[in-house]
């Protein structure tokens, strides 16, 4: 009985554990992508001082989109 | 307007990935988008405030990006005085993507501005009726020998 609840216990925290890691694997994955004419590409990733500047318009598009 | 339409609505028929587009010029002005009026300038507005502040990253003018999102991706492509841009669902296929949005502007830049004059009609070549001599087939009686 009590091993029962000790192992439901265990699969609930490790799916929520999961889910959170999940998430997270998600929202590192935000990046920006910028082609420039002479053939260059520059990635900017979350972290990057530039990020943030470019995220939160193309959020915007986005949730416009959406509606 | 009629013709930027017409390649949204292509754009989206032959693109499963693209959820929403719009095109708009330089100034953010909505030439036609495949959402509502509200949605379109919405997201013209944050499509060209997006594509300033990329190219601002460096001295190099900047042709397409992409950003990639948590819940979709965005993309913005400029052509020569128009800009398209769209969203997609997660993790799409981004050349497929690019290839198609730079076709459906080029598809708008390349419809003429007004229809061609039509060529004057030249005036149809005299037939020449040439007479050939018919060919008569006579049957001459032999003659008579005898007579």
């Amino acid at each position: 009985m009590r091993a029962g609840k000790a192992l439901a216990v265990g699969a609930a925290v490790g799916s929520a554990a999961g889910a959170i890691l999940l998430r997270r694997r998600a929202r590192s994955r935000d990046r920006v992508e910028l082609y420039f004419d002479d053939g260059s590409l520059v990635t900017v990733g979350k972290g990057d001082a530039a990020a943030d500047r470019l995220l939160s318009p193309a959020r915007e598009l986005l949730a416009a989109a959406r509606g | 307007m009629a013709q930027t339409a017409d390649a949204l609505a292509h754009l989206t028929e032959i693109s499963s990935q693209i959820d929403a587009a719009v095109v708009l010029d330089k100034e953010g002005t909505v030439v036609a988008a495949t959402v509502d009026d509200e949605r379109a300038g919405r997201m013209a507005g944050a499509a060209l405030e997006l594509f300033r502040r990329a190219g601002e990253q460096r001295g190099q003018e900047l042709v397409q990006l992409d950003v990639a999102l948590e819940g979709g991706s965005v993309f913005v492509v400029r052509d020569a005085d128009r800009l398209i841009a769209a969203t997609t669902r997660s993790e799409p296929t981004v050349g497929l993507v690019f290839y198609d949005l730079k076709s459906c502007l080029r598809s708008i830049g390349e419809a003429p501005a007004e229809k061609p004059k039509p060529k004057p009609k030249r005036a149809p070549a005299k037939r020449r009726t040439t007479t050939t001599p018919r060919s008569r087939t006579t049957t001459r009686k032999k003659k008579d020998e005898s007579g």
